[in-house]
């Protein structure tokens, strides 16, 4: 188990005044043992943020340091890390036992340790009646765990994750979801977790990294990020649906939707002019525009047995839910 | 097909049965003369049927016994000629073809496109067209027959390097990340988990090129002049003397049907394996 340290970094393809720079100087301090998820929209650098701590892609500028070691010029395989991709990328033409021993066996490790620790490994995920297997006999769910068993069994230091639960049917991915939070607690291994999805990066992190456009918009606790989102970015990314952004005053009101109740028209602090309504059982959303102004899109999550009808809801809500916001840089007001 | 209808299917069959015929007569025709003696194939109507001496003469044919105007060089050491050639030919152009794919893919070195250009326009020149040159050379080496000289300048390769260039492109990117993130060096990689995958298409090279290479006449026509030297396909070239003279063609007729067996057998067993690559696709 490690620290991580990602200090500045900077990742440019290309050399010279063409360069294309998509990762502009990250920093976060990743503390032993911690489940830290980097979310953010496809594009914005989390997975080349991932692979350059891996090392699989060179880090432009800047350091990263691994257990306090800075490995910017250190070969993946002696990084003291496991990777789980995205397609989990087993060997095809070798068996399950072969896939999780196959770095242990470059590493010559001792054959007989080589069975225990894969035996071990393959208890704790059951994939023990698949061992004899190829991959292509196995369903995604269970290619997905050897992937994981691969990290396992090399008793890495820290764990990478790219996007692993991306190819899985929304009931498996709840599940595996479930499955790596009680590996982590116990294994108690630090982890990096790349993924797009805000609901695997608000149940799995401790904390989180949400990305944007090549930069950490914000570094913390799911609940904290989701409380006091940093940037109207971060706002309308965690969330869903996502916060309202109000144009007011020459700020912008933010409110998530479960923050505004029906009231009588008298009382009513925004008149939503709702055009959209989405009964999901639990509660209703319901979404439409502000009277007067077209732009400002307003969704409104009600209790399910309110009566959501087409035309004007008179909301209110509580002050101390309201966030500012700055316009022009998109940052958080305080106060 | 959109109907099923009788008359078409006879006719369908009545085409490839006709078709069938024109290929297989010549093939039954030199398996009868090889059964016969040499004075009944020439007589007028030649016989239709197989003969009595099929023993007599395919063991003449193996230990060089014939008593023609030709060569008799023993077929059995030119068998072994050209098993030898096409073997090292099959092989070679495989191992190099590989290498140098695998550098064209995962290696990024100075003028790579250039090198990979330069390989791909070989593939426009034939044997046949720089026939002379290579002579030369290999006759300076004094590589002239000998295993050497008939292999090495066959050996390379721009066919089979742009397949094995195509498949590895095919290979996805993950399991080389994958590889290294396990500790695997490039040549690990390639021997581990690169040669396995592509055991399909090296199945199917090694027939190509093993047929290529036991088929091959011009060059080890110039290549060759002494008669252990000779390949098959060579050898039943010099077994006919020009003009009128007598050839034993009951003799040459067995060394054709022999000449003819391995490359036949080579496509018959690897067959399974490219029926087992089809249904298996390992990616």
């Amino acid at each position: 188990m490690a620290a991580i340290s990602i200090r500045n970094v900077i990742k440019r393809y290309g050399h010279g005044p063409k360069a294309n720079q998509v990762i502009h100087g990250v920093d976060a301090e990743i503390a032993d043992g911690e489940f830290i998820v980097i979310v953010g929209p496809s594009g914005c650098g989390k997975s080349t943020l991932l692979r350059m701590v891996a090392g699989l892609e060179e880090i432009s500028g800047g350091q990263i340091a691994i257990a306090g070691r800075v490995v910017n010029d250190i070969e993946p395989s002696e990084r003291d890390i496991a990777m789980v991709f995205q397609n989990y990328a087993l060997y095809p033409h070798m068996s399950v036992f072969e896939n999780m021993a196959y770095g242990l066996k470059i590493a010559k490790v001792p054959l007989a340790e080589i069975k225990q620790r894969v035996d071990k490994a393959a208890k704790i995920l059951e994939l023990g009646t698949f061992l004899q297997r190829k991959p292509r006999e196995l369903s995604g769910g269970q290619r997905q765990r050897v992937a994981m068993g691969r990290a396992i069994v090399r008793q890495p230091e820290v764990f990478l994750f790219d996007e692993p639960l991306s190819n899985l049917d929304a009931k498996l991915r709840a599940q595996t979801r479930l499955e790596i939070q009680k590996l982590h607690n116990e294994l108690g291994v630090t982890s990096l977790f790349v993924t797009h999805d805000q609901v695997e990066a608000m149940t799995l992190a401790q904390r989180m990294i949400v990305m944007n456009a090549g930069r950490a918009e914000q570094i913390g606790a799911p609940l904290e990020v989701y409380a006091r989102p940093a940037t109207t970015f971060v706002a309308g990314f965690i969330g869903s649906p996502p916060m309202n952004l109000i144009p007011r005053d020459g700020r912008l009101l933010g409110i998530r939707p479960e923050h505004l109740e029906p009231c009588s028209a008298s009382e009513a602090m925004i008149t939503i002019d709702v055009d959209l309504i989405e009964p999901l059982g639990a509660d209703i959303i319901v979404y439409g525009h502000i009277g007067d102004k077209e732009s400002a899109r307003v969704a409104a999550r009600l209790a399910a047995d309110a009566t959501a009808v087409a035309g004007k809801l008179a909301v209110r809500y509580a002050p101390q839910n309201v966030h500012w916001f700055d316009p022009a840089t998109g940052k958080r007001i305080e106060g | 097909m959109v109907e099923r209808r009788a008359t078409l299917g006879i006719l369908a069959h009545a085409v490839m049965i006709f078709g069938m015929l024109i290929v297989a007569f010549p093939l039954y025709l030199a398996f009868v003369a090889s059964t016969h003696t040499s004075q009944e194939i020439v007589q007028a109507p030649m016989p239709m049927l197989p003969g009595g001496h099929f023993w007599e003469n395919y063991i003449a044919a193996l230990t060089g016994h014939g008593g023609g105007a030709g060569s008799n060089a023993p077929v059995g050491r030119m068998m072994w000629v050209s098993l030898v050639t096409a073997l090292v030919i099959a092989f070679g152009k495989i191992a190099v073809s590989l290498l140098s794919a695998f550098a064209l893919v995962y290696f990024r070195f100075p003028f790579r496109g250039l090198f990979f250009w330069a390989i791909f326009v070989t593939l426009m020149l034939p044997v046949e067209v720089r026939i002379l040159p290579t002579y030369k050379v290999v006759s300076d080496l004094g590589m002239l027959n000998s295993y050497a000289g008939l292999t090495i300048p066959l050996i390379a390769s721009a066919t089979a390097t742009f397949l094995f260039r195509q498949f590895f492109l095919t290979v996805p990117e993950e399991l080389v990340e994958a590889a290294r993130m396990d500790g695997a060096g490039p040549m690990r990689f390639f021997w581990d988990i690169l040669l396995p995958l592509s055991k399909t298409s090296i199945a199917a090279l090694f027939v190509i090129q093993f047929i290529y290479g036991w088929n091959q006449y011009l060059w080890p026509l110039l290549a060759t002049t002494s008669e252990d030297m000779y390949p098959v396909v060579v050898g039943i070239k010099r077994m006919i003397a020009g003009g009128d003279s007598g050839n034993e063609w009951n003799i040459v007729m067995a060394t054709a049907i022999m000449a003819m067996l391995p490359p036949a057998f080579v496509v018959i067993f690897m067959q399974r394996w490219f029926v087992k690559g089809l249904v298996d696709t390992e990616k």
